[in-house]
Parts: structure tokens; sequence; C-alpha cells
């Protein structure tokens, strides 16, 4: 089983301890990662913004940096989603603008490979106890492209009330959007805002001391908004919580 | 469109004023929530939710690729029942063909039944210009007409009004427009009721002339069909001697048997109810029942148009159940005015778009108008692919240029080199991991400005992931 990383472009500049989590996490499940130096960015911001054709590049690119593996694993429900749903998508319609098949033909290749963490470990490697031990309470916002793009369901939850010492406290209002959306929260700063101090009223008020989610860049926006109101709940990727064990710590 | 919403500032702009709006916002969340939570207790107690959905997106797909014949038929089953069929191409065609219409009669006042595609024309507004007063009877939609004000949802448009407020706007203006409200009226929902039933029970009774839109029509029969909660509807569908009945051409579905799925989607989407408690439907003219002459304008106003794109042509399935809106996270702070169109919410952030085109600040805005998280998709009764099409129109955005989008697609230009290139990406990472000493917690630019409003940016990491593999793993 050759199994690749994808960090994604966020991870690798700003969130390196996710990336390290998931290769401690997979390396103690057994699994041999490889983190092929050639990917980069999923290209969902520039999609999702109304670039297209940049994001055809990377569309070959992310075909190209995986060829060897069987499987590519991201602790991005988002990333993970952009590769699945929207691929497909830019191949046809590069093929229907009349340049060629080639991108359809990556896409494809692509999207089977291709796993969100929590889908890899449940699906593919059939654990849900994953050995971790994390003595904090928790809350768990799932966000919106790993909920409702990739269908992630329980998995999530499932991995999270295996791990010893944690205590899951339910979020209210769990499946709303906490405003994030890539550029939104620059082009509709105002509204964005909005709902994350919305969405981080609700994760003070369970009282827990992290908040997680599979989605760093979603995190990004809480974190922000509890760092600026001074909260000292912590921001946490689900990966780090995974990765912690009695002996060694994650945090 | 109405004229009521030319020159509407972009979203981000009128939305930014919207979510200060304390009471505003308070009014729309207590709103929204409660509709979301019956909704999905309703839709839950049906065990064929997801083939009922999967149907009703069928039965409207195979009807808009063979709309042209639906219609042609449909003008012949109304024609043979004693109706008569008009073709409007825009908004200006339809209102002069509804005004000549009202002229005939001699009538100068004339009953509404709650209809977006009436307001989506303007036509009070083109009726008011012809000296001929529209008196709008649907509850929710004469407190917006008392008010002096524009819709806020489709369903609900006076959802950003609470029962104080409400109270307030009848005291004040009933008397102008006819019976006034009563002495010591309350806040009392039973109270406020009462006093718009009377108001206009007058109407209804003095009326000669009804305006309506419909909710389908039924091309092999020719039947036209409105679902409401009121029955005011019904009144105004009844009492007069002239109906005219303005549909857009999207609305219409091939046979009577394909209802039976929509009558079961719409009001468990859009009030939560199993059975909306009206379902009016009228066939042409009857002798000695109902109005004497019927009348039918079919609307294009950019619909054809909308079907002639692959992409987006999914928006005119909509059977305007409003579910889109109410789990909207975008449209629960910002508020329908700040969408600047009859259609507000998620499907009025596609569907403007496309019937206005994208020439004005703010249609060029609303494809942004959504965080793309999903949820209405996810709720949708004929499973309308809402964030496939906001990507699609915001391509169409950028396409077109103007305000702000060449300096962002150079900027997206020169990124996309950089994500192709991954030893320029890591000497970058590298770069700005080696300053983040002296990085400021917000960024300049406008940009930085407005991810600073309520957030701090996050702390660089000492080195970027693909470093810290090349030294402990490669």
């Amino acid at each position: 089983m050759r199994v690749a990383l994808f960090v994604t472009c966020v991870n690798d500049a700003l969130y390196p301890r996710t990336g390290r989590a998931v290769v401690t996490l997979l390396e103690r499940l057994g699994v041999e990662v490889a983190f092929p130096a050639a990917q980069t960015c999923c290209g969902q911001p520039q999609y999702n913004t109304g670039y297209r054709r940049e994001t055809e590049p990377l569309v070959r690119r992310y075909d190209m940096a995986f060829a060897d593996y069987d499987y590519v694993v991201t602790p991005s429900g988002s990333c993970a989603a952009m590769v699945r749903d929207n691929y497909p998508r830019i191949g046809r319609k590069a093929a229907a603008e009349g340049r060629g098949s080639g991108l359809a033909t990556a896409a494809a290749r692509s999207v089977p490979k291709t796993y969100e963490l929590t889908e890899f470990l449940v699906d593919v490697l059939g654990v849900t106890d994953v050995g971790a031990y994390f003595p904090h309470s928790v809350t768990y916002h799932p966000t919106c492209h790993g909920l409702r793009m990739l269908g992630l369901g329980d998995r999530p939850r499932r991995l999270l009330e295996a791990v010893r010492g944690l205590e899951l406290r339910e979020l209210p209002g769990a499946e709303e959007c906490c405003g994030f959306g890539g550029t939104f929260a620059v082009k509709n700063a105002a509204v964005s805002s909005a709902m994350g101090e919305d969405k981080v009223r609700a994760i003070t008020g369970t009282g827990a001391a992290a908040v997680c989610t599979v989605d760093n860049s979603c995190l990004m926006h809480i974190g922000g908004t509890l760092s600026r109101q001074g909260s000292e709940v912590r921001p946490l990727h689900l990966a780090e919580i995974l990765a912690s064990t009695e002996e060694e710590p994650w945090v | 469109m109405s004229g009521t919403f030319v020159g509407m500032p972009s979203f981000p702009v009128a939305a930014g004023v919207a979510v200060t709006d304390e009471r505003l916002r308070g009014n729309l969340r207590r709103a929204t929530h409660t509709i979301r939570d019956k909704r999905a207790v309703a839709v839950g107690e049906l065990a064929d939710w997801g083939a009922l959905r999967e149907a009703g997106k069928e039965i409207k797909d195979r009807t808009l690729r063979g709309l042209d014949g639906y219609l042609v038929e449909l003008e012949a089953a109304v024609t043979a029942a004693g109706g008569v069929v008009h073709w409007a191409s825009d908004a200006d065609e339809a209102n002069r063909i509804v005004v000549d219409l009202v002229r005939a009669t001699g009538e100068r006042e004339v009953v509404k039944v709650k209809s977006m595609a009436t307001q989506e024309i303007g036509l009070n507004e083109a009726l008011e210009a012809a000296g001929i007063a529209a008196f709008e009877t649907d509850l929710a939609e004469l407190i917006v007409q008392l008010g002096e004000d524009r819709p806020s949802h489709i369903l609900v448009p006076a959802i950003h009004r609470n029962r104080e407020e409400i109270r307030e706007i009848f005291v004040r203006t009933m008397s102008e427009w006819g019976r006034p409200a009563p002495e010591g009226l309350t806040d009392s929902p039973a109270e406020l009721a009462e006093a718009a039933r009377v108001h206009l029970r007058e109407k209804f009774l003095r009326a000669k002339v009804g305006i309506s839109g419909a909710n389908f029509m039924v091309a092999e029969t020719g039947t036209l069909v409105v679902v409401e909660s009121e029955g005011n509807g019904r009144m105004c569908l009844t009492l007069p001697e002239t109906l005219i009945s303005v549909v857009g051409i999207e609305k219409v579905v091939p046979s009577w048997r394909d209802l039976e799925v929509f009558l079961q989607t719409l009001p468990r989407s859009s009030t939560a109810e199993r059975m909306n408690p009206y379902t009016s439907m009228w066939t042409g003219v009857t002798d000695g029942d109902g109005p004497e002459a019927f009348h039918l304008v079919l609307l294009d106003n950019g619909r054809t148009a909308t079907l002639g794109d692959e992409v987006g042509r999914q928006a005119l399935r909509c059977i305007r159940c409003s579910a889109c809106l109410n789990v909207c996270p975008v449209y629960e702070r910002a508020g329908g005015h700040a969408y600047g169109s009859v259609y507000p919410g998620p499907i009025g952030a596609i569907l403007s778009p496309q019937l206005r085109g994208i020439r004005s600040e703010v249609d060029a805005s609303l494809p942004f108008a959504s965080s793309l998280c999903g949820a209405c998709y996810e709720v949708c009764p004929v499973a309308i692919d809402i964030p496939e099409v906001l990507v699609h129109l915001r391509e169409r955005v950028v396409e077109q240029g103007g305000k702000g989008h060449r300096l962002e697609k150079a900027a997206m230009k020169a990124a996309g080199w950089v994500l192709n290139h991954p030893g320029a990406l890591g000497a970058g990472e590298r770069l700005a991991s080696k300053t983040r000493k002296g990085h400021p917690k917000k960024l300049p630019g406008p940009g930085g400005r407005q991810w600073g409003q309520s957030r701090d940016l996050p702390q660089l990491p000492a080195e970027p992931f693909r470093d810290w593999w090349k030294k402990n793993r490669a």
C-alpha cells in the first residue's frame, strides 16, 4: 500500500504541526507515508473565486505528484472535496471547450485515490480507536465541505469518541458554517465576521478546552476570532488530538 | 426587474450595514431558525423524500428541455378553455399588456394575489404610473405595502419585521389605503390578523379585477395552480370579473400528474406543512362561476437566456419554496434587502444575475455573496446545486473584469506560477517563516484590513512542513 500525504498549502505554510501529527499518527498505525515534494495546492482558492483556467495546471500537478501512489491522504475535508467534486468538472469543461480530454483523464485518476484523513482511517484502515489519549474537554465543529461535499458523516465523531480521557461536548448549531469560505472572508468581511463571532459564541458556550475540526482553513478563521476575543479555547486539528498518546502527549 | 432595485449598492456594502442592525439580526435569526427546524421535521416524516426530490428535479429538467413544445400546448389548452394568452419578452412588455388589460375594463383598482413574477417586473409601480391602484392581499405583502417597504423574503416578505413594528405600520397607514386599524390595536397576532382581515374584506368585495401569478401551469389542461396558506389568494381568484395571471414560462409542467410531486415537496419545504391549506386551480372561464374573463401573460424576462446556459439553467427548476433562504447563514446575517432583488438569499444570488445579467454592481457582487457552505443545495427540494452555479457565475464576473477583478486576476496568475513551481513555493514559505518575528498581527491593504476586522492572523510557524519533512524523514 503506497500512501502519500497531501499536506495542502495552508498546512504546509501555516500549520506544519498538523502535517507532523498526520505522519506521527499514520506511522503509529503501521502505515509508511511518503511526501512527494512536487505537490503544492489543490487550487480551491482560485477555482472558488472564479479562476477556473488558473486551476488547470494544479489539477495536472496533483495528478503528476501522486501518480505513483495508491492512496493520497489529506488532513483537509475541503481540499479532498475540491479534488473529488471539482476536478472532474474542470476536466469536463476543458474538454467541452475543445482542449482535449487530458485534464479529464488526470482528474479521473486523482478522484478514486484521494481520501480525507478520517475517511482513510475508518474506511481504508478500518480503525476508529487509534490508541490516542487526550485528557481534555473538546467540542467538534464539522466543517461544511467535509460534512456536505464529502459526506464524512460520523467518522470524525467516532474517532473522537474512542480517544481515552477525552470528554466530547456537543456544539449547538454545529452544522452551521463558521463563515470562512475562502475569499468570502475578505470579499464579504462583515458577514463572515458576524458568522465567525456567532460560531465562537457557541464554542465558548460549551465550556470546552479545545475546538477541533478536520480543516485548518476554517480553524484559522475560528482561531483568529477566538484570539481576538482573548479566549482560552484552543483551536486544534483533529489529527493533533489523534496523534496524542499517554507516552507522547501532543499538547 | 423592478425599478425599486435599480442602483442598489453591491452586496458587501448593503450587507455590511445590515449586520450592524441588532433588531434585524434578531428578527431574522428567530424566524429562519423556527421555519428551518419545522421544515426538518416535516421533511423527516417522509420516507421517500430523496425519491420525491429526484422526481421533482427530473420533471423540471424534462420540462425545460421541451419548454417550447409545452408552452404551445399550454397556450392551446388555455385558449380552448376560454382564456386569452399573451406573450411578454420582458418586464416592460408584460407591464404594458397588464396595464392595457386593466384599462380596457375601465377599472382604477385591482386586488393582487401574492406573486413573485409581478414583483419581478415591478407591476405595482407600472400600474400606479398608469393611475391604477394595486392592493396586495397577502398579509405579509400588505405589511410591506403599507410600510412603503420592500419584501425581503420569497415566502415571508415581512420577515424582517416583528409584531410591534407591524402594529405601528397598521395604526399609522391603514386609514390611507382603506379601512383604518381598529381603536386600541395591540400587537397580539390574532388582533393583527383580524385588523388585516377586516381591512382586506372591503377590497375583495369591491374589486372587479384580480391579478395573480401561479405556482404551476399544467400544459395538458391549461390549468393554473396557486398554493397558499391564508385563502386571500382564492378570494382574488374567484370574486373579480376579470382575472389576469402573470406567470414565468418556467412554471409549466407537462401533466396534471406531475403536480403530485410538487404538492408534497413545496409545502413541506416552504411552510413546513404537510399540505398547504389552500390549493386553487383554474382553467379558462366557466359560465356563472368565477371570473368572466381570464388572461394569461407568459413572462420570459431573461428566462430563455438562462435556459441557454448549461450550468446555470438549473436555477429555472426553482419552485420558490425559500427553504434555501431559511438555512443560509449569509441570508440570516445580511437580510433580504442586501441582495437588491425580489429574489434574495442563495437562489436570488444565482437567479438575479442570470435574469438581469451581471452589468450592475449589485448583480456582479451576488455570485460572491456565499461562503459555499452547501446548506442551500442540501435542502433544495428540486436539487439545484446552488454552489456549483455560484462558482460558475463567479467565473463569468471575473471574465467581465471591472472593479477589483483586474488586480485580483494578476494576483491569481502570480500565485498560479508560484504554485506550479514547488521550489519557489518552498523558498517563499521558508523566507516567510524566517522573518516571522517581524510580522504584524494585522495585514496592511484592504484585504488585510477586512480580515483584521474581527480576527487575528495566525502566527507563522518556525519552519514549513516541507522543510521539517526534509530534515526528519526524507
